[in-house]
Protein backbone atom coordinates (compact mmCIF):
# COMPACT_ATOMS: atom_id res chain seq x y z
CA UNK A 1 0.00 0.00 0.00
CA UNK A 2 1.21 3.51 -1.02
CA UNK A 3 -0.11 5.34 1.41
CA UNK A 4 -2.97 8.40 0.86
CA UNK A 5 -1.79 8.71 -2.72
CA UNK A 6 -2.98 5.63 -4.04
CA UNK A 7 -5.34 5.02 -6.78
CA UNK A 8 -6.76 8.85 -6.87
CA UNK A 9 -4.68 10.49 -9.00
CA UNK A 10 -1.20 10.22 -10.72
CA UNK A 11 1.25 8.75 -8.27
CA UNK A 12 3.07 12.07 -6.44
CA UNK A 13 6.61 10.96 -6.90
CA UNK A 14 6.85 13.57 -9.58
CA UNK A 15 6.16 16.27 -7.69
CA UNK A 16 9.02 18.19 -6.87
CA UNK A 17 8.57 22.08 -7.25
CA UNK A 18 4.91 22.14 -6.22
CA UNK A 19 5.01 23.19 -9.57
CA UNK A 20 3.38 19.49 -11.41
CA UNK A 21 1.09 19.39 -13.92
CA UNK A 22 -1.20 16.60 -13.96
CA UNK A 23 -3.30 16.50 -17.07
CA UNK A 24 -6.73 16.23 -16.64
CA UNK A 25 -7.74 16.35 -12.60
CA UNK A 26 -7.91 20.07 -10.98
CA UNK A 27 -5.82 19.74 -7.99
CA UNK A 28 -7.10 19.55 -4.36
CA UNK A 29 -5.66 22.80 -3.40
CA UNK A 30 -4.21 25.62 -5.60
CA UNK A 31 -2.38 28.21 -4.42
CA UNK A 32 -1.43 30.79 -6.76
CA UNK A 33 1.07 33.70 -6.25
CA UNK A 34 -0.69 34.46 -2.94
CA UNK A 35 0.73 37.12 -0.55
CA UNK A 36 -1.53 38.14 2.47
CA UNK A 37 -0.34 41.35 4.48
CA UNK A 38 -2.00 42.81 7.64
CA UNK A 39 -2.62 46.23 8.74
CA UNK A 40 -1.09 48.64 5.81
CA UNK A 41 1.62 50.98 5.48
CA UNK A 42 4.69 50.51 7.98
CA UNK A 43 2.66 48.68 10.85
CA UNK A 44 1.34 46.22 8.27
CA UNK A 45 2.95 42.88 8.08
CA UNK A 46 3.24 40.78 5.61
CA UNK A 47 2.88 37.55 6.50
CA UNK A 48 2.57 35.53 3.25
CA UNK A 49 5.03 36.45 0.63
CA UNK A 50 4.21 35.17 -2.91
CA UNK A 51 3.06 31.56 -2.38
CA UNK A 52 3.00 29.07 -4.67
CA UNK A 53 1.50 25.58 -3.71
CA UNK A 54 -0.14 22.81 -5.16
CA UNK A 55 -1.94 19.89 -3.63
CA UNK A 56 -2.94 16.67 -5.20
CA UNK A 57 -5.77 14.87 -4.32
CA UNK A 58 -5.14 12.40 -1.65
CA UNK A 59 -2.21 14.34 -0.65
CA UNK A 60 -0.59 14.12 3.02
CA UNK A 61 1.38 17.64 2.99
CA UNK A 62 3.25 18.73 5.60
CA UNK A 63 3.92 22.20 6.17
CA UNK A 64 6.67 22.99 8.71
CA UNK A 65 8.30 26.19 9.60
CA UNK A 66 9.70 28.44 12.72
CA UNK A 67 7.24 30.45 14.20
CA UNK A 68 5.79 33.67 12.41
CA UNK A 69 6.14 31.37 9.11
CA UNK A 70 2.37 32.30 8.74
CA UNK A 71 1.29 28.59 8.25
CA UNK A 72 -1.90 29.18 10.10
CA UNK A 73 -2.82 32.45 7.97
CA UNK A 74 -1.71 29.93 4.78
CA UNK A 75 -4.58 27.23 6.26
CA UNK A 76 -7.04 30.75 7.56
CA UNK A 77 -6.99 30.91 3.47
CA UNK A 78 -7.35 27.85 2.40
CA UNK A 79 -10.44 27.75 4.81
CA UNK A 80 -11.92 30.83 3.16
CA UNK A 81 -11.92 32.09 7.35
CA UNK A 82 -9.91 34.88 5.35
CA UNK A 83 -8.93 36.64 1.52
CA UNK A 84 -5.51 36.89 0.49
CA UNK A 85 -3.93 40.48 -0.02
CA UNK A 86 -3.55 39.26 -3.01
CA UNK A 87 -3.44 36.26 -5.72
CA UNK A 88 -5.66 33.03 -5.51
CA UNK A 89 -6.63 30.32 -3.48
CA UNK A 90 -8.17 27.54 -4.46
CA UNK A 91 -9.91 24.03 -3.20
CA UNK A 92 -11.98 21.42 -5.15
CA UNK A 93 -13.92 19.62 -2.64
CA UNK A 94 -14.97 20.18 1.08
CA UNK A 95 -12.81 21.70 3.74
CA UNK A 96 -12.30 21.20 7.09
CA UNK A 97 -10.01 22.73 10.04
CA UNK A 98 -9.04 20.94 13.33
CA UNK A 99 -7.05 23.11 15.29
CA UNK A 100 -4.58 22.18 18.22
CA UNK A 101 -7.84 22.89 20.68
CA UNK A 102 -10.52 20.41 19.64
CA UNK A 103 -13.07 22.78 19.71
CA UNK A 104 -15.75 21.03 20.40
CA UNK A 105 -18.89 22.04 21.79
CA UNK A 106 -18.91 22.13 25.21
CA UNK A 107 -22.62 21.54 26.47
CA UNK A 108 -22.95 18.72 23.32
CA UNK A 109 -21.87 15.25 23.50
CA UNK A 110 -19.49 13.94 21.42
CA UNK A 111 -21.82 12.23 19.10
CA UNK A 112 -24.52 15.51 18.95
CA UNK A 113 -21.03 17.54 18.41
CA UNK A 114 -21.14 15.28 15.09
CA UNK A 115 -24.78 15.44 14.56
CA UNK A 116 -23.96 19.41 14.44
CA UNK A 117 -21.87 19.30 11.61
CA UNK A 118 -24.63 16.88 9.54
CA UNK A 119 -27.42 19.19 10.70
CA UNK A 120 -25.33 21.92 9.13
CA UNK A 121 -24.45 20.40 6.41
CA UNK A 122 -28.51 19.25 5.47
CA UNK A 123 -28.01 15.50 6.27
CA UNK A 124 -31.95 15.06 7.12
CA UNK A 125 -32.82 14.68 10.97
CA UNK A 126 -33.62 11.15 10.82
CA UNK A 127 -30.40 9.54 9.30
CA UNK A 128 -27.81 11.64 11.54
CA UNK A 129 -27.60 9.65 14.61
CA UNK A 130 -27.04 6.55 12.36
CA UNK A 131 -24.05 8.48 10.12
CA UNK A 132 -22.93 10.21 13.58
CA UNK A 133 -22.37 7.12 15.34
CA UNK A 134 -20.86 5.45 11.88
CA UNK A 135 -18.38 8.16 12.17
CA UNK A 136 -17.39 7.77 15.79
CA UNK A 137 -17.12 3.80 15.12
CA UNK A 138 -14.45 5.18 12.52
CA UNK A 139 -12.25 6.75 14.91
CA UNK A 140 -13.42 3.89 17.07
CA UNK A 141 -15.31 6.10 19.62
CA UNK A 142 -18.63 4.52 19.70
CA UNK A 143 -18.12 3.59 22.94
CA UNK A 144 -17.63 7.28 24.21
CA UNK A 145 -20.70 8.38 21.93
CA UNK A 146 -22.50 9.87 25.02
CA UNK A 147 -19.86 10.84 26.76
CA UNK A 148 -19.31 15.22 26.61
CA UNK A 149 -16.22 16.56 25.80
CA UNK A 150 -14.81 17.34 29.06
CA UNK A 151 -14.80 13.76 30.45
CA UNK A 152 -12.92 13.11 27.76
CA UNK A 153 -9.18 13.24 27.70
CA UNK A 154 -7.34 15.32 24.59
CA UNK A 155 -6.48 12.43 22.37
CA UNK A 156 -9.92 11.25 22.18
CA UNK A 157 -11.35 14.92 21.74
CA UNK A 158 -9.18 15.28 18.41
CA UNK A 159 -10.66 11.97 17.55
CA UNK A 160 -14.02 13.46 17.96
CA UNK A 161 -13.13 16.54 16.19
CA UNK A 162 -11.89 14.60 13.32
CA UNK A 163 -15.15 12.95 12.87
CA UNK A 164 -17.00 15.69 12.93
CA UNK A 165 -14.37 16.92 10.27
CA UNK A 166 -15.68 13.96 8.52
CA UNK A 167 -19.34 14.71 9.25
CA UNK A 168 -18.66 18.12 7.54
CA UNK A 169 -17.86 15.96 4.68
CA UNK A 170 -14.92 17.23 4.05
CA UNK A 171 -12.62 15.48 0.99
CA UNK A 172 -9.72 18.33 2.30
CA UNK A 173 -8.76 18.03 5.84
CA UNK A 174 -6.42 21.17 7.70
CA UNK A 175 -4.43 20.58 10.26
CA UNK A 176 -3.26 23.22 12.15
CA UNK A 177 -0.82 21.70 15.00
CA UNK A 178 -3.60 19.52 15.76
CA UNK A 179 -1.34 16.79 18.36
CA UNK A 180 1.18 19.58 19.64
CA UNK A 181 -0.75 19.84 22.96
CA UNK A 182 -0.99 15.72 23.49
CA UNK A 183 1.71 13.53 25.54
CA UNK A 184 4.03 11.57 23.51
CA UNK A 185 2.38 8.25 23.44
CA UNK A 186 -0.72 9.57 22.28
CA UNK A 187 0.44 11.54 19.46
CA UNK A 188 2.29 8.65 18.16
CA UNK A 189 -0.90 6.50 18.46
CA UNK A 190 -2.91 9.13 16.77
CA UNK A 191 -0.05 9.30 14.10
CA UNK A 192 -1.03 5.68 13.49
CA UNK A 193 -4.71 6.60 13.12
CA UNK A 194 -4.78 9.76 11.19
CA UNK A 195 -2.75 7.89 8.73
CA UNK A 196 -5.17 5.47 8.71
CA UNK A 197 -8.16 7.66 8.27
CA UNK A 198 -6.68 9.66 5.43
CA UNK A 199 -6.17 7.08 3.60
CA UNK A 200 -9.22 5.45 4.30
CA UNK A 201 -11.13 8.28 3.60
CA UNK A 202 -9.26 9.26 0.37
CA UNK A 203 -8.19 12.60 2.72
CA UNK A 204 -6.37 15.53 1.08
CA UNK A 205 -4.58 16.83 3.94
CA UNK A 206 -2.38 19.77 4.81
CA UNK A 207 -0.84 19.36 7.82
CA UNK A 208 0.92 22.38 10.11
CA UNK A 209 3.85 21.20 12.61
CA UNK A 210 6.32 22.77 14.04
CA UNK A 211 7.28 19.24 14.88
CA UNK A 212 9.78 17.94 12.43
CA UNK A 213 9.65 14.39 13.02
CA UNK A 214 6.10 14.18 12.88
CA UNK A 215 6.00 15.80 9.40
CA UNK A 216 8.81 13.33 8.01
CA UNK A 217 6.68 10.54 9.89
CA UNK A 218 2.97 11.73 7.93
CA UNK A 219 3.87 13.81 4.97
CA UNK A 220 4.12 12.32 1.01
CA UNK A 221 5.48 15.58 0.91
CA UNK A 222 6.89 18.37 2.96
CA UNK A 223 6.88 22.22 2.28
CA UNK A 224 9.26 24.45 4.41
CA UNK A 225 8.43 27.94 4.92
CA UNK A 226 10.46 30.79 5.70
CA UNK A 227 9.95 33.26 8.85
CA UNK A 228 8.79 36.63 8.60
CA UNK A 229 7.23 36.99 5.58
CA UNK A 230 6.77 33.47 4.94
CA UNK A 231 7.74 31.67 1.88
CA UNK A 232 8.73 28.32 0.33
CA UNK A 233 12.18 27.71 1.21
CA UNK A 234 12.37 24.26 0.18
CA UNK A 235 10.48 20.74 -0.59
CA UNK A 236 11.04 17.38 0.37
CA UNK A 237 9.43 14.39 -1.22
CA UNK A 238 9.11 11.36 1.66
CA UNK A 239 9.05 8.33 -0.17
CA UNK A 240 9.02 6.35 2.71
CA UNK A 241 6.37 3.13 2.23
CA UNK A 242 3.83 3.63 4.28
CA UNK A 243 3.05 2.87 7.59
CA UNK A 244 5.73 4.12 8.95
CA UNK A 245 7.14 4.42 12.43
CA UNK A 246 8.20 7.59 13.83
CA UNK A 247 11.60 5.86 14.95
CA UNK A 248 12.47 4.71 12.11
CA UNK A 249 16.00 5.30 10.40
CA UNK A 250 13.93 6.50 6.82
CA UNK A 251 11.92 8.80 8.74
CA UNK A 252 15.16 10.20 11.24
CA UNK A 253 16.94 10.77 7.90
CA UNK A 254 14.46 13.23 6.14
CA UNK A 255 13.32 14.65 8.91
CA UNK A 256 17.55 15.19 9.58
CA UNK A 257 17.68 16.89 6.47
CA UNK A 258 14.57 19.22 6.91
CA UNK A 259 16.28 19.79 10.62
CA UNK A 260 19.20 21.29 8.49
CA UNK A 261 17.37 23.62 6.40
CA UNK A 262 15.09 24.62 9.10
CA UNK A 263 18.32 25.57 11.24
CA UNK A 264 19.63 27.32 8.34
CA UNK A 265 16.21 29.23 7.89
CA UNK A 266 15.89 30.09 11.58
CA UNK A 267 19.98 31.14 11.49
CA UNK A 268 19.23 33.98 8.88
CA UNK A 269 17.13 35.52 11.71
CA UNK A 270 20.26 35.88 13.80
CA UNK A 271 21.95 39.83 14.61
CA UNK B 1 7.78 -9.67 25.02
CA UNK B 2 6.04 -10.27 22.25
CA UNK B 3 4.61 -6.60 21.41
CA UNK B 4 8.28 -5.72 20.87
CA UNK B 5 8.47 -7.52 17.84
CA UNK B 6 5.88 -5.73 16.09
CA UNK B 7 7.77 -2.32 17.08
CA UNK B 8 11.25 -2.94 15.67
CA UNK B 9 12.37 -0.40 12.50
CA UNK B 10 10.88 -1.46 9.63
CA UNK B 11 8.54 -3.41 11.13
CA UNK B 12 4.67 -1.50 11.69
CA UNK B 13 1.56 -1.80 13.63
CA UNK B 14 -1.08 -3.87 12.23
CA UNK B 15 -4.35 -2.04 12.31
CA UNK B 16 -5.40 -4.66 15.38
CA UNK B 17 -2.24 -3.77 16.94
CA UNK B 18 -3.69 0.35 16.71
CA UNK B 19 -7.40 -0.54 17.73
CA UNK B 20 -6.04 -1.92 20.96
CA UNK B 21 -3.62 0.45 21.55
CA UNK B 22 -6.29 3.41 21.13
CA UNK B 23 -8.60 1.32 23.33
CA UNK B 24 -6.21 1.03 26.23
CA UNK B 25 -5.35 4.55 25.98
CA UNK B 26 -9.37 5.54 26.28
CA UNK B 27 -9.28 3.06 29.38
CA UNK B 28 -6.27 4.93 30.85
CA UNK B 29 -7.95 8.32 29.85
CA UNK B 30 -11.47 8.13 30.66
CA UNK B 31 -12.50 8.89 34.11
CA UNK B 32 -14.36 6.91 35.84
CA UNK B 33 -17.74 8.22 37.49
CA UNK B 34 -18.13 7.43 41.10
CA UNK B 35 -21.39 8.94 42.82
CA UNK B 36 -21.91 8.59 46.23
CA UNK B 37 -25.54 7.34 46.83
CA UNK B 38 -28.73 9.79 46.61
CA UNK B 39 -29.11 9.99 50.24
CA UNK B 40 -25.83 10.69 51.31
CA UNK B 41 -25.29 13.63 48.63
CA UNK B 42 -28.44 14.85 49.87
CA UNK B 43 -27.54 14.55 53.64
CA UNK B 44 -24.27 16.57 52.94
CA UNK B 45 -25.81 18.93 50.91
CA UNK B 46 -28.05 19.52 53.80
CA UNK B 47 -26.93 19.31 57.22
CA UNK B 48 -24.67 22.87 57.17
CA UNK B 49 -27.85 24.83 55.59
CA UNK B 50 -29.87 23.42 58.61
CA UNK B 51 -26.63 23.97 61.01
CA UNK B 52 -26.78 27.78 60.27
CA UNK B 53 -30.60 28.27 60.64
CA UNK B 54 -29.71 26.33 63.89
CA UNK B 55 -27.12 28.76 64.86
CA UNK B 56 -29.08 31.65 63.74
CA UNK B 57 -32.53 30.62 65.52
CA UNK B 58 -30.49 29.89 68.76
CA UNK B 59 -28.69 33.67 68.73
CA UNK B 60 -32.30 34.76 68.24
CA UNK B 61 -33.56 32.90 71.01
CA UNK B 62 -30.93 34.06 73.87
CA UNK B 63 -31.28 37.62 72.30
CA UNK B 64 -34.94 36.93 73.94
CA UNK B 65 -33.92 35.45 76.69
CA UNK B 66 -31.89 38.20 77.67
CA UNK B 67 -34.93 40.96 77.18
CA UNK B 68 -32.73 42.78 75.04
CA UNK B 69 -36.04 43.91 73.36
CA UNK B 70 -39.29 44.12 75.33
CA UNK B 71 -41.17 40.96 74.09
CA UNK B 72 -43.68 42.85 72.05
CA UNK B 73 -40.98 44.28 69.95
CA UNK B 74 -39.14 40.89 69.91
CA UNK B 75 -41.29 38.23 70.16
CA UNK B 76 -39.32 34.39 70.47
CA UNK B 77 -38.08 32.30 67.81
CA UNK B 78 -41.21 29.80 68.75
CA UNK B 79 -43.92 32.77 68.82
CA UNK B 80 -43.19 33.52 65.12
CA UNK B 81 -42.92 29.94 64.24
CA UNK B 82 -46.68 29.71 65.72
CA UNK B 83 -47.84 32.93 64.07
CA UNK B 84 -46.37 31.21 60.62
CA UNK B 85 -47.94 27.94 61.12
CA UNK B 86 -51.18 29.50 61.99
CA UNK B 87 -50.85 32.11 58.77
CA UNK B 88 -50.04 29.66 56.34
CA UNK B 89 -53.70 27.74 57.04
CA UNK B 90 -55.31 30.91 56.32
CA UNK B 91 -56.38 31.88 52.66
CA UNK B 92 -55.14 36.02 52.98
CA UNK B 93 -51.34 34.82 53.15
CA UNK B 94 -51.73 32.99 50.23
CA UNK B 95 -54.09 35.65 48.67
CA UNK B 96 -50.81 37.97 49.38
CA UNK B 97 -48.28 35.53 47.78
CA UNK B 98 -50.07 35.22 44.81
CA UNK B 99 -50.42 38.80 44.25
CA UNK B 100 -46.66 38.83 44.63
CA UNK B 101 -45.90 36.75 42.73
CA UNK B 102 -48.27 37.62 39.75
CA UNK B 103 -46.28 40.77 39.89
CA UNK B 104 -42.81 39.50 40.61
CA UNK B 105 -43.10 37.37 37.22
CA UNK B 106 -44.61 39.81 35.05
CA UNK B 107 -42.16 42.41 36.14
CA UNK B 108 -39.36 39.79 35.32
CA UNK B 109 -40.83 38.54 32.26
CA UNK B 110 -40.75 42.01 30.87
CA UNK B 111 -37.34 42.64 32.10
CA UNK B 112 -36.75 39.87 30.27
CA UNK B 113 -38.08 40.81 27.24
CA UNK B 114 -36.38 44.78 27.28
CA UNK B 115 -33.09 43.47 28.94
CA UNK B 116 -33.11 41.03 26.30
CA UNK B 117 -33.35 43.10 23.20
CA UNK B 118 -31.67 45.90 24.39
CA UNK B 119 -28.36 43.42 25.25
CA UNK B 120 -28.97 41.58 21.67
CA UNK B 121 -28.76 45.03 20.03
CA UNK B 122 -25.79 45.74 22.34
CA UNK B 123 -23.78 43.21 21.38
CA UNK B 124 -24.79 43.25 17.59
CA UNK B 125 -23.65 47.20 17.36
CA UNK B 126 -20.52 48.90 18.03
CA UNK B 127 -22.43 52.13 18.41
CA UNK B 128 -24.65 51.43 20.33
CA UNK B 129 -22.19 49.85 22.67
CA UNK B 130 -20.03 53.04 22.90
CA UNK B 131 -23.54 54.93 23.50
CA UNK B 132 -25.00 52.90 26.16
CA UNK B 133 -22.70 50.29 27.26
CA UNK B 134 -21.36 52.39 30.32
CA UNK B 135 -24.68 53.62 30.54
CA UNK B 136 -26.59 50.32 31.95
CA UNK B 137 -23.86 49.36 34.11
CA UNK B 138 -24.84 52.89 35.78
CA UNK B 139 -28.28 51.92 35.79
CA UNK B 140 -27.81 48.86 37.57
CA UNK B 141 -26.16 50.59 40.41
CA UNK B 142 -28.93 52.89 40.39
CA UNK B 143 -30.92 52.05 43.57
CA UNK B 144 -34.31 51.10 42.67
CA UNK B 145 -35.95 53.26 45.30
CA UNK B 146 -34.45 56.34 44.25
CA UNK B 147 -37.00 55.66 41.11
CA UNK B 148 -39.78 55.48 43.17
CA UNK B 149 -40.74 59.06 43.59
CA UNK B 150 -40.41 59.53 39.34
CA UNK B 151 -42.06 56.46 38.81
CA UNK B 152 -45.24 57.31 41.54
CA UNK B 153 -45.47 60.72 39.99
CA UNK B 154 -45.49 59.37 36.49
CA UNK B 155 -47.84 56.86 37.29
CA UNK B 156 -49.51 57.61 40.47
CA UNK B 157 -50.22 54.87 43.22
CA UNK B 158 -50.86 51.61 40.65
CA UNK B 159 -49.87 48.51 39.46
CA UNK B 160 -47.54 50.63 36.47
CA UNK B 161 -45.66 52.26 39.19
CA UNK B 162 -44.66 49.01 40.47
CA UNK B 163 -43.78 47.37 37.45
CA UNK B 164 -41.92 50.65 35.80
CA UNK B 165 -39.62 50.23 38.73
CA UNK B 166 -38.97 46.38 38.77
CA UNK B 167 -38.07 46.46 35.20
CA UNK B 168 -35.64 49.51 35.42
CA UNK B 169 -34.05 47.45 38.29
CA UNK B 170 -34.09 43.91 36.72
CA UNK B 171 -33.73 44.58 32.82
CA UNK B 172 -29.99 46.52 33.49
CA UNK B 173 -28.92 43.22 35.43
CA UNK B 174 -30.11 40.85 32.15
CA UNK B 175 -28.35 42.97 29.31
CA UNK B 176 -25.55 43.19 31.21
CA UNK B 177 -25.15 38.90 31.24
CA UNK B 178 -26.34 38.99 27.87
CA UNK B 179 -23.52 41.48 26.84
CA UNK B 180 -21.16 39.67 28.86
CA UNK B 181 -21.94 36.15 27.73
CA UNK B 182 -21.43 36.69 24.09
CA UNK B 183 -18.29 38.61 24.50
CA UNK B 184 -17.06 35.46 26.53
CA UNK B 185 -17.78 33.28 23.62
CA UNK B 186 -14.23 32.21 22.42
CA UNK B 187 -13.58 33.17 19.17
CA UNK B 188 -12.46 29.73 17.95
CA UNK B 189 -15.91 28.59 18.37
CA UNK B 190 -17.21 30.99 15.92
CA UNK B 191 -14.74 29.91 14.05
CA UNK B 192 -16.18 26.60 13.84
CA UNK B 193 -19.49 27.88 13.17
CA UNK B 194 -18.25 29.71 10.09
CA UNK B 195 -16.42 26.26 8.34
CA UNK B 196 -19.72 24.17 9.06
CA UNK B 197 -21.50 26.25 6.70
CA UNK B 198 -23.96 27.87 9.54
CA UNK B 199 -25.69 30.85 9.02
CA UNK B 200 -26.86 33.95 10.96
CA UNK B 201 -29.60 32.32 12.85
CA UNK B 202 -27.61 29.31 12.77
CA UNK B 203 -24.46 30.42 14.34
CA UNK B 204 -26.58 32.13 16.96
CA UNK B 205 -28.98 29.33 18.16
CA UNK B 206 -26.19 26.48 17.98
CA UNK B 207 -23.33 28.64 18.83
CA UNK B 208 -23.51 31.84 20.31
CA UNK B 209 -26.47 31.48 22.66
CA UNK B 210 -25.19 28.02 24.49
CA UNK B 211 -21.82 29.17 24.31
CA UNK B 212 -22.67 32.38 26.31
CA UNK B 213 -25.67 30.69 28.36
CA UNK B 214 -23.44 30.60 31.77
CA UNK B 215 -22.76 34.00 31.82
CA UNK B 216 -26.17 34.58 30.72
CA UNK B 217 -27.60 33.06 33.51
CA UNK B 218 -25.74 34.85 35.94
CA UNK B 219 -27.12 38.09 34.62
CA UNK B 220 -30.69 36.37 35.11
CA UNK B 221 -29.99 35.58 38.50
CA UNK B 222 -29.00 38.84 39.46
CA UNK B 223 -31.50 40.08 37.54
CA UNK B 224 -34.32 38.43 39.76
CA UNK B 225 -32.74 39.67 42.75
CA UNK B 226 -32.69 43.37 41.75
CA UNK B 227 -36.44 42.47 40.72
CA UNK B 228 -37.81 41.17 44.14
CA UNK B 229 -36.03 43.63 45.57
CA UNK B 230 -37.37 46.24 43.70
CA UNK B 231 -40.68 44.98 44.63
CA UNK B 232 -40.41 45.03 47.99
CA UNK B 233 -39.31 48.10 47.99
CA UNK B 234 -42.75 48.96 45.65
CA UNK B 235 -44.96 46.90 47.65
CA UNK B 236 -44.11 49.05 50.85
CA UNK B 237 -44.65 52.56 49.40
CA UNK B 238 -46.96 52.19 46.73
CA UNK B 239 -50.06 50.60 48.65
CA UNK B 240 -52.83 50.09 46.14
CA UNK B 241 -56.34 50.11 47.68
CA UNK B 242 -57.86 47.11 48.17
CA UNK B 243 -54.99 44.47 47.07
CA UNK B 244 -53.46 42.19 49.33
CA UNK B 245 -49.70 41.70 48.97
CA UNK B 246 -46.62 40.36 51.16
CA UNK B 247 -45.73 44.54 51.11
CA UNK B 248 -49.02 45.71 52.55
CA UNK B 249 -49.32 42.72 55.21
CA UNK B 250 -45.48 44.20 56.41
CA UNK B 251 -47.02 47.49 56.44
CA UNK B 252 -50.35 46.99 58.30
CA UNK B 253 -48.26 44.73 60.76
CA UNK B 254 -45.85 47.23 61.70
CA UNK B 255 -48.59 49.63 61.84
CA UNK B 256 -50.68 47.59 63.88
CA UNK B 257 -46.91 46.71 66.10
CA UNK B 258 -47.82 43.30 65.23
CA UNK B 259 -43.81 42.27 65.53
CA UNK B 260 -44.71 38.34 65.23
CA UNK B 261 -46.52 38.51 61.90
CA UNK B 262 -44.14 40.64 60.63
CA UNK B 263 -41.52 38.75 61.00
CA UNK B 264 -43.51 35.71 60.13
CA UNK B 265 -44.03 37.86 56.82
CA UNK B 266 -40.31 38.35 56.35
CA UNK B 267 -39.74 34.59 57.00
CA UNK B 268 -42.10 34.45 53.76
CA UNK B 269 -40.30 36.40 51.96
CA UNK B 270 -36.96 35.16 52.57
CA UNK B 271 -37.88 31.60 51.93
CA UNK B 272 -40.05 32.42 48.40
CA UNK B 273 -36.29 34.28 47.23
CA UNK B 274 -34.15 31.29 49.07
CA UNK B 275 -36.77 28.85 46.81
CA UNK B 276 -36.78 30.73 43.42
CA UNK B 277 -33.12 31.25 43.70
CA UNK B 278 -32.10 27.67 44.44
CA UNK B 279 -34.90 25.85 42.71
CA UNK B 280 -35.09 27.50 39.10
CA UNK B 281 -32.01 29.55 39.09
CA UNK B 282 -29.76 27.40 40.86
CA UNK B 283 -30.61 24.15 39.13
CA UNK B 284 -30.59 25.76 35.85
CA UNK B 285 -27.10 26.70 36.68
CA UNK B 286 -25.99 23.29 38.06
CA UNK B 287 -27.36 21.81 34.44
CA UNK B 288 -25.39 24.19 32.55
CA UNK B 289 -22.40 24.26 34.05
CA UNK B 290 -22.41 20.13 34.70
CA UNK B 291 -23.16 19.77 31.10
CA UNK B 292 -20.07 21.65 30.59
CA UNK B 293 -17.93 20.24 32.56
CA UNK B 294 -17.37 23.84 34.76
CA UNK B 295 -17.88 22.33 38.37
CA UNK B 296 -15.06 21.65 39.25
CA UNK B 297 -16.29 20.89 43.04
CA UNK B 298 -17.90 17.30 43.12
CA UNK B 299 -15.39 16.15 40.90
CA UNK B 300 -13.89 13.21 42.20
CA UNK B 301 -10.01 13.29 41.75
CA UNK B 302 -9.28 11.16 38.52
CA UNK B 303 -12.12 13.25 37.03
CA UNK B 304 -10.43 16.90 38.48
CA UNK B 305 -7.14 15.47 36.91
CA UNK B 306 -8.56 15.07 33.26
CA UNK B 307 -10.33 18.67 33.57
CA UNK B 308 -6.94 20.10 34.77
CA UNK B 309 -4.98 18.61 31.89
CA UNK B 310 -7.21 19.64 29.13
CA UNK B 311 -7.18 23.38 31.22
CA UNK B 312 -2.93 23.24 30.59
CA UNK B 313 -3.36 21.64 27.08
CA UNK B 314 -5.58 24.62 26.43
CA UNK B 315 -3.01 27.46 27.79
CA UNK B 316 -0.34 25.66 25.90
CA UNK B 317 -2.73 26.18 22.86
CA UNK B 318 -2.76 29.94 23.53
Amino acid sequence: MSGANSGLTEPAQHIVNGRQQVAAARPAVEIVDVVKRFGSGDSGVLALDHISLTVEHGEFLCIVGASGCGKSTLLNLVAGLDAPTSGTVGASGRVALMFQEAALLPWRTAIQNVELALKLRGVPKAERSERARELLALVRLDDFADKRPHELSGGMRQRVALARCLGQGADILLMDEPFGALDAITRDILHDEIERVASEQQLTVMFVTHNVREAARLGDRIVLLSSRPGRVVAQFDVPVPRPRRIESPDVSAIAAQVTISLREEVRRHAR
Amino acid sequence: MPAETSLQSGGSVTADDLARDLAGLDQLDFAQERRAPLAIRLWSALWPKLAAIGVAVLVWQIAYWLELKPSFVLPSPSAVGAELWEQLGTPELWRAVGSTMRRALLGFAVSLVIGGAIGIAVTRSRLLRTAIGSLITGLQTMPSIAWFPLAILLFKISEQAILFVVVLGAAPSIANGIIAGVDSVPPILRRVGITMGANTPQMYRDFVIPAAMPTMLTGLKQGWAFSWRSLMAGELLVIIPGTQSLGTRLQFAREFSDATGLIATMVVILVIGILVDSLVFGKLERTVLTRRGLRLDDKNPAEKLVVRRSLMAASVGR
